[in-house]
């Protein structure tokens, strides 16, 4: 995508100031506490602030600047609410045909049935609205919004009404809607888990502003945005390939970087690719391979970079691990104790390794 | 058998004032409904004058608005020969005017309940806002519109102090049903009066039952889903 937003909005004490270009191709999450103005960031690009003050450009054409202003309707983007906000008197074929029809004239790969066979409509399509579950509500929104065939996806927190199950089942689709339509697409959540579980790149918004935006894993990685990212959470994303399961100790055995580790089995096919988040207070740090140890994976870094504050016992330490990066918080006692220092070469003992994403099916 | 040509009046009255009130009424209750104006409260007082007024005041400005030596009531005459008081065309404007906020009230707050959220909706969905209105506000509201036609409806039929100051009574011209049992009971023909007052009593309680029977069958087909 190429979308720059550069954009005033005031709400009486609450001002949004947004300068930033968008260029990521797949998912970009705008990841922030909730009233910090991610809603209306989307709001804004789909042309539902008409008091919003700037200029917003997509692929070089001016959908706002101060004499003009391009209504909703006619910006090619696609709008997922965070209520579903499906029309009842319609049934779910007529919500999809109510964009379709109107979207009938624009050129585009996207095809009702691509569309119903991706989001496995076809068993609702007759239904009313009305009698769905949440999570097929927002399939058949998340349909409906394809449908008007845009070139630009915005979704505002749409899982944030599921349980768990069905976000689970949900957050698959989402992640392969980049591909599957070739459509870039801006995904607002609060939720750190599911920045990582789909998105490529993740921008940082905090009180109206953005912070930060880039690759999730160089946002991440990134100590200086873990008051935004959550510290307690903070860690790396890493791709890792299934080489092997263990039946007997239930493990599975993963490689990545060149190196073999192991987590508690997942029901995931040898080969397969996966993304693997490893939080930063998981991660302790040895000058020596230790013996007589329970930790499994152990991992020979280089150190980057040590941060301290005096204010903290702890330090954050940045390791290269083959090309890639891992976090590690260990106290400052014990990086003056071990003499821990840049371009050291040590061992990070990774406690606990968690799955961020269901493989691609 | 009393004379049934003021009760096929009536409902033809009624009839074009609900149809006339359903075009003028959505406008204003879609305005109303949206608007941030400073001016809201003036119209929407104005529109619910009728509700607290007597009909004979309302008939008496009417009288006086309508009347040839008015610049409205003068203007009507010169375009079609007719004058407005005392005619069929003078009863339907006065009973328009009558009837509004049966009309306007229901409707705005049926577009209040369904707020901006399903036209934002539709706007994403590349639905221009006239479409979005008709397509998505509309439907949304239509049982609103079910009782906002019937309250305008039997409201007209049962007007009286407005019609006997604007519109008198000639037969077939302006003579209601509820004049036409006036009058009987007037001149002590109570077996006329009877007849009449009847068939208007079963007709109201019929209209009525049949909205609240469609109300429970077919409840909040509007609601946002």
């Amino acid at each position: 995508m190429s979308l720059d937003l550069t954009v005033k909005r005031r709400f009486g004490a609450f001002a949004l100031n947004i300068n930033q270009a968008f260029s990521g191709d797949g998912i970009t999450a705008l990841f922030g506490p909730s009233g910090c103005g991610k809603s209306t960031v989307l709001r804004i690009i789909a042309g539902l602030e008409t008091q919003a003050e700037g200029t917003v450009t997509w692929c070089g054409k001016r959908w706002q600047d101060a004499t003009h202003f391009t209504p909703a309707s006619e910006r090619a983007v696609g709008f997922v609410f965070q209520e579903p906000r499906l029309f009842a008197h319609l049934s779910v074929a007529g919500n999809l045909a109510y964009a379709e029809r109107r979207a009938s004239s624009i050129k585009s790969d996207i095809t009702r049935e691509k569309v119903v066979a991706a989001l496995d409509l076809a068993p609702l399509l007759e239904r009313r609205v009305t009698v769905l579950s949440g999570g097929e509500k927002q399939r058949v929104a998340i349909g409906r919004a394809l449908l008007t065939k845009p070139s630009l996806m915005v979704m505002d927190e749409p899982l944030s009404a599921l349980d768990m199950k069905r976000r689970a089942a949900i957050l698959p689709l989402i992640r392969s809607l980049p591909d599957q339509f070739g459509l870039p697409v801006l995904y607002v959540t609060h939720a750190i888990d599911e920045v990582a579980q789909i998105a490529s790149r993740m921008a940082l918004m905090d009180h109206g502003t953005i912070k930060g935006e880039g690759p999730i894993e160089t946002i991440l990685e990134n100590p200086q945005f873990d008051d935004l990212t959550g510290r307690f959470e903070a860690g790396v994303v890493l791709e890792a390939a299934i080489s092997g399961h263990d039946k007997e100790f239930q493990l599975t055995g993963l490689s990545s970087q060149g190196h073999f580790l192991t987590m508690p089995l997942v029901p995931v096919a040898i080969g397969q690719t996966v993304r693997l988040r490893i939080r930063a207070r998981d991660v302790a740090l040895a000058t020596e391979i230790p013996t007589g140890l329970s930790i499994r994976n152990m991992l020979p870094v280089t150190i980057i970079s040590i941060t301290a504050n005096a204010d903290s016992a702890f330090a954050e330490v940045i390791l290269l691990f083959g090309t890639t990066k891992l976090r590690s918080r260990v106290t400052r006692a014990s990086v003056a104790e071990l003499g821990l220092q840049p371009n050291m070469g040590v061992h990070a003992l990774v406690k606990s390794i968690s799955l961020d994403q269901a493989p691609f099916q | 058998m009393p004379d049934l040509g003021p009760l096929w009046l009536t409902l033809y009255l009624a009839a074009v004032t609900t149809l006339l009130l359903l075009l003028v009424g959505t406008p204003i209750a879609w305005w109303l409904s949206q608007t941030r104006s400073r001016a809201k409260p003036v119209i929407e007082a104005l529109t619910a004058l009728p509700l607290v007024l007597p009909p004979t005041v309302i008939g008496f400005y009417l009288l006086i608005t309508l009347s040839p030596k008015a610049p409205l009531g003068a203007f009507f005459l010169s375009v079609t020969g007719e004058t407005l008081t005392f005619s069929f065309t003078g009863l339907v404007v006065a009973s328009m005017f009558y009837s509004l906020p049966f009309m306007v009230q229901p409707l705005q707050a049926a577009f209040e309940m369904i707020g901006r959220a399903p036209l934002e909706a539709a706007a994403t969905l590349r639905a221009k806002p006239l479409d979005a209105f008709f397509s998505v506000a509309v439907p949304m509201v239509f049982r609103a519109y079910i009782s906002a036609s019937v309250l305008t409806f039997a409201h007209t039929i049962g007007e009286f102090g407005v019609v006997l100051m604007v519109g008198g009574n000639i037969p077939g011209q302006t003579k209601v049903i509820s004049i036409a049992i006036y009058e009987h009971v007037e001149s002590i023909n109570y077996a006329e009066a009877h007849v009449l007052s009847a068939i208007l009593l079963a007709f109201s309680f019929l209209v009525l039952l049949l909205v609240y029977t469609l109300n429970r069958r077919f409840p909040l087909t509007g609601q946002n889903a």
